[in-house]
């Protein structure tokens, strides 16, 4: 019944099994009902760790080392109990900062280094190779055996003269076309496959179910139970150490240590995990399932392992077959067709799965990390200038899976006799947790720097060439075998296996040692020497800081950029109208109507660098926005100030102090308002009681002597007189008074009437002599005048500006002696204004006085005792009506030594003759 | 909001515990106290250990994370 045809065809049939379910997944998923949006599906695409390696090879290793196998699913166990904090942080900075793949992590946490990006990449693809040529080996092997039913013959291997007879390389083919059908369908902008998720899940539960089939077969019906086996086994020495592999010294534990430790490490940066535990991850509640579910499936996939073991140790004794095809060979030697086919579809799965994954999150580094900063920065393709990239990144991706399979396929034919399925998987897991100190000191350590993660890249990847690949290549003889046995050129120090002189390690222990040592002590000790740019000081800030930080982060940048040049950038890459789409709905999101209204902001910036990076990778979208935008480079200055404020708790609290100091000024302003209010209420309310009181002066003198006079008719006639002339002068005070309160208020107000006109200050001058000429002879002072040729006219009011000089003049007669004062009047001009000093050698006034004689009310002098000379208005008057023409009325003076008030108006026309 | 970080933080705290305690379990010296060629119920001593602590594991990982949601 087994012909190859049945063989062939099944597995068509089952291929095309799960393009259906990928295909309605991906539909379910446009229409919004995703498929895989379940802890369970995610939990069980993370599957896809079990490989061919643990449905063939386990059973393998079982056959050789017992327990041995086990390291490579209690470490993946102990690293999920730890997901809850790695994992959950890997995941959240991806999705703010569209992380795409493994390299892009590290190429944005140092910087967006597109040299990092690279060599992430090339670490990964070299690396992995070995783990693909395991899988091409496990399919033909199986293919070729189940060919041979119902008899058992182990294949030999082509060599490299009949490729094209060989199996293995119709499979690599197949999987590559397979694979590119599977997943360059379209360019995701988030890289999510939907589809491919629901496959590997259903994937995950074939392989399962193929593998507990056996192994409940081989327990229960080929033997009786697990006992028997064990009983069996325990009679013979050979299988009875297998029961208790480890040797009674400590040291014979290092292997067992060093394995769970680098299967710990291979399920965070095997590419294929980092693909469907970050990249695919729908939600990050998911994980709170998936840490224990996943578990659930490795034990649940792993317990049949030693019962199938042993079995075909026992069953198979002496006979020429490879314990790494015990799963297939034991039904087939039973002659259970079906249930070998039902193993050989398992095997199948596992293999595919691994692969299509496996390389679609390789092709995604290559086109996105290596190839496309390479061609960007080739100005002669005019890359840019294209509008429509997109088939141009999935061709990239199509090519670079087929690439990546061939490559897989000649390190198979170089290297994948040498060792069993587990072994050469076990190279490539130490190839990957090569990425462990960048990426673990990336999230956790902000001073790990872009130097540093390429030093520990480089050192830990040479160490893993020399010590694994170069053994490899040796056993399997393109190389010479003599660099094993005696080391490079003879210097035994450098061999290998050995590597300085360290022996009695196996292979692996070895290299992961020595790899590690070099990596993290590279790693650790260039970040210590060299210094982050500014760039690198950011990210490292955001991807350490990643669960301080809430909401959208604006993105530290400066410059300009059109909306539609962004637009189009963006529309290159991932299609014009998927980009019109994007920027319509985002510009819905910010609250305009189209994407023509975007403000071209951080913000709109960032938010297409970060969908260009989900096509492109962070490096070239980096490199594509800066090329549209005018950018303004930060300096280190600012960006040391950004980097404080840098985690949103202190920018928070930051605002908080702001608003808090905007507050306190507030207040403080406030509280100066209130007290100028207060001030000016209490001016108010004394105005109105020395008003009142100076009213009232007046008022009672003309009252008392308005009695007198009616009391006393019987008063002499010169009596009368001198009381009725009191009366006269006492009104004409209360006039004056009144008036001039009334005229102040005016001023104030701004109600006055004012009569501009351009004048000569010397006539006013002269006038104001004339007026109080009178004055100062009967009061026997001397009046001299100083009047310049020629002198600008002011721009004033005649009467006003007459109006403030008789007022200093008269204020001049009051404080000076009669009989020995002197008052000089003089005109002057200073710059662009014109000066008149009024001099006098009167009393003077002392400065604490100075400064309130403008004030209303305000004599100098004792007020209660002495008797007022004027009515404490003039100067107020004075001040406020020079002020009104744009000058300034001041007074300088020494108590005994005189008085000179001053005014100065600004000069308005040409000088006057 | 308290509460909320009391609960994570104690729900970080649980789970170093249970990773600590698969550390022990998975190692030496613990495993060599099982490295014998003996069976219990018809299964290696060794073998039966490493599952039933392995099951264990997982259940405490489940009560680590599910309880407190």
């Amino acid at each position: 019944m087994l012909q190859g045809w049945v063989i062939v065809c099944a597995s068509f049939a089952y291929i095309g099994f799960l393009f259906a379910i990928a295909f309605y997944a991906d539909k379910r998923a446009d229409q919004g009902r995703s498929l895989i949006a379940t802890p369970y599906i995610y939990a069980l695409s993370l599957g896809v760790y079990a490989t061919a390696w643990t449905f063939y090879g386990s059973v393998g290793r079982a056959a050789s080392d017992g327990i041995g196998f086990l390291p490579i699913y209690l470490g993946p166990t102990l690293m999920m109990i730890l997901w809850w904090f790695v994992v959950r942080k890997i995941i959240r900075i991806s999705k703010i900062n569209r992380i795409t793949s493994l390299a892009d992590f590290v190429a944005s946490r140092y910087g967006k280094s597109a040299m990092l990006g690279g060599l992430v990449t090339i670490i990964a693809v070299v690396g992995i190779l070995p783990y693909i040529s395991l899988q091409l080996k496990a399919i033909s092997t199986s293919f070729n055996i189940l060919l041979q039913y119902p008899e058992i013959v182990m294949p030999t291997k082509a060599g490299v003269t009949r490729v094209f007879n060989d199996t293995a390389f119709y499979i690599a083919i197949f999987l590559a076309s397979f694979t590119i059908a599977f997943g360059t369908r379209q360019l995701d902008v988030a890289e999510r496959h939907e589809g491919m998720v629901a496959a590997i899940a259903f994937e995950s539960l074939v392989k399962l179910i193929a593998f507990m089939a056996v192994g409940i077969y081989v327990t229960f019906v080929m033997f009786n139970g697990p006992g028997e086996i064990f009983d069996r086994a325990l009679a013979e020495p050979a299988l009875a150490k297998l029961m208790a592999p480890f040797e009674g010294a400590a040291g014979s534990y290092t292997s067992w240590i060093w394995l769970t430790m680098l299967s710990m490490l291979a399920i965070l940066f095997l590419p294929r995990q980092f693909q469907v535990a970050v990249v695919e991850n729908v939600d990050e509640k998911h994980l709170n399932k998936a840490v224990w579910l996943f578990p659930v499936y490795m034990l649940a996939i792993n317990l049949f392992v030693l019962p199938i073991a042993i079995g075909g140790l026992l069953h198979f004794q002496g006979a020429h077959v490879d314990a790494d095809t015990f799963v297939l060979t034991l039904p087939m030697a039973e002659r259970q067709e079906l249930l070998a086919l039902l193993v050989f579809i398992g095997g199948l799965s596992a293999a595919t799965g691994m692969v299509i994954v496996e390389t679609i999150a390789l092709s995604t580094m290559v086109s996105n990390d290596l190839v496309m900063p390479l061609l960007l920065r080739v100005t002669k393709l005019r890359l840019m200038e294209h509008h429509n990239l997109t088939m141009f990144l999935l061709d990239i991706r199509r090519a670079a899976i087929m690439l990546i399979l061939m490559l897989g396929y000649f390190y198979y034919l170089l290297a994948g006799d040498a060792y069993a399925l587990v072994s050469i998987g076990l190279i490539s897991f130490a190839a990957v947790a090569q990425f462990a100190p960048a990426v673990i000191g990336g999230i956790y350590w902000k001073n790990g720097t872009r130097l540093g993660a390429l030093a520990g890249l480089s050192a830990g990847f040479m160490v893993w060439l020399y010590t694994l690949m170069v053994p490899a290549f040796a056993k399997s003889g393109w190389i010479a075998e003599e660099i094993i046995e005696s080391g490079p050129f003879g210097i035994e120090l450098l061999k290998p296996l050995e590597l300085f002189g360290l022996a009695g390690l196996d292979q692996m222990t070895h290299a992961m040692l020595w790899s590690m040592l070099f990596n993290v002590g590279a790693y650790v000790g260039v970040s210590m020497l060299s210094r982050q740019s500014a760039a690198e000081r950011i990210q490292a800030t955001l991807f350490v800081d990643v669960f301080s930080q809430t909401g959208e982060r604006t993105g530290f940048w400066r410059g300009t950029a059109s909306v539609s040049s962004l637009q189009s950038l963006v529309g290159r890459f991932l299609g014009p109208s998927r980009a019109a789409d994007l920027f319509d709905t985002y510009a819905k999101s910010r609250g305009v109507a189209s994407a023509e209204e975007l403000e071209s902001d951080a913000r709109l910036v960032r938010f297409a660098e970060i969908h260009l990076a989900g096509a492109i990778g962070a490096a070239s979208a980096r490199v594509m926005v800066a090329s549209v935008v005018d950018e303004e480079p930060l300096g280190v200055d600012e960006v040391m100030t950004i980097i404080d404020e840098a985690s949103q708790a202190i920018a928070h609290s930051n605002e908080l102090k702001l608003k808090q100091a905007e507050l306190e000024v507030a207040t403080r302003e406030l509280r100066t308002a209130n007290e100028r209010l207060r001030e000016l209420d209490h001016m108010k309310d004394d105005f109105i009681s020395t008003v009142t009181h100076e009213l009232r002066t007046p008022l009672t003198s003309i009252r008392a002597f308005s009695e007198i006079l009616h009391d006393n008719p019987e008063l002499d006639s010169a009596e009368r007189t001198r009381f009725l002339s009191i009366l006269v002068k006492e009104s004409e005070r209360l006039t004056r008074l009144i008036n001039q309160v009334l005229d102040l208020a005016k001023l104030e107000s701004g109600a006055a009437e004012w009569k501009i006109a351009a004048l000569d200050l010397r006539d006013i001058v002269y006038d104001a002599t004339n007026a109080t000429g009178q004055l100062f002879k009967s009061s026997r002072i001397e009046l001299q005048t100083e009047v310049p040729d020629r002198l600008p006219t002011v721009v004033a009011d005649r009467d006003r500006l007459m109006q403030v000089l008789l007022n200093l003049l008269s204020n001049a007669i009051k404080f000076c002696e009669p009989g020995k004062g002197q008052v000089w009047v003089s005109l002057r001009q200073e710059g662009d204004e014109v000066r008149v000093d009024v001099r006098d050698n009167g009393i003077g006034i002392a400065q604490a006085s100075q400064q309130f004689i403008f004030e209303k009310f305000r004599q100098v002098g004792n007020t209660l005792t002495d008797k007022p000379k004027g009515t404490g208005l003039g100067l107020a008057i004075c001040r406020e009506i020079v002020g009104h023409f744009g000058g300034r009325l001041w007074v300088e003076s020494e108590p005994g030594q005189g008085a000179t008030f001053s005014f100065s108006l600004p000069a308005g026309a040409a000088p006057a003759e | 909001m308290a509460k909320a970080i009391a609960k994570r933080s104690g729900r970080g705290q649980r789970l170093i515990c249970v990773f600590l305690l698969g550390v022990v379990l998975f190692n030496f010296p613990i495993l060599a106290l099982f490295n014998v060629t003996e069976t219990i119920f018809g299964i290696p001593v060794l073998f039966a250990y490493l599952f039933f602590a392995w099951a264990l594991l997982i259940l405490l990982i489940y009560v680590a994370i599910e309880r407190s949601q």
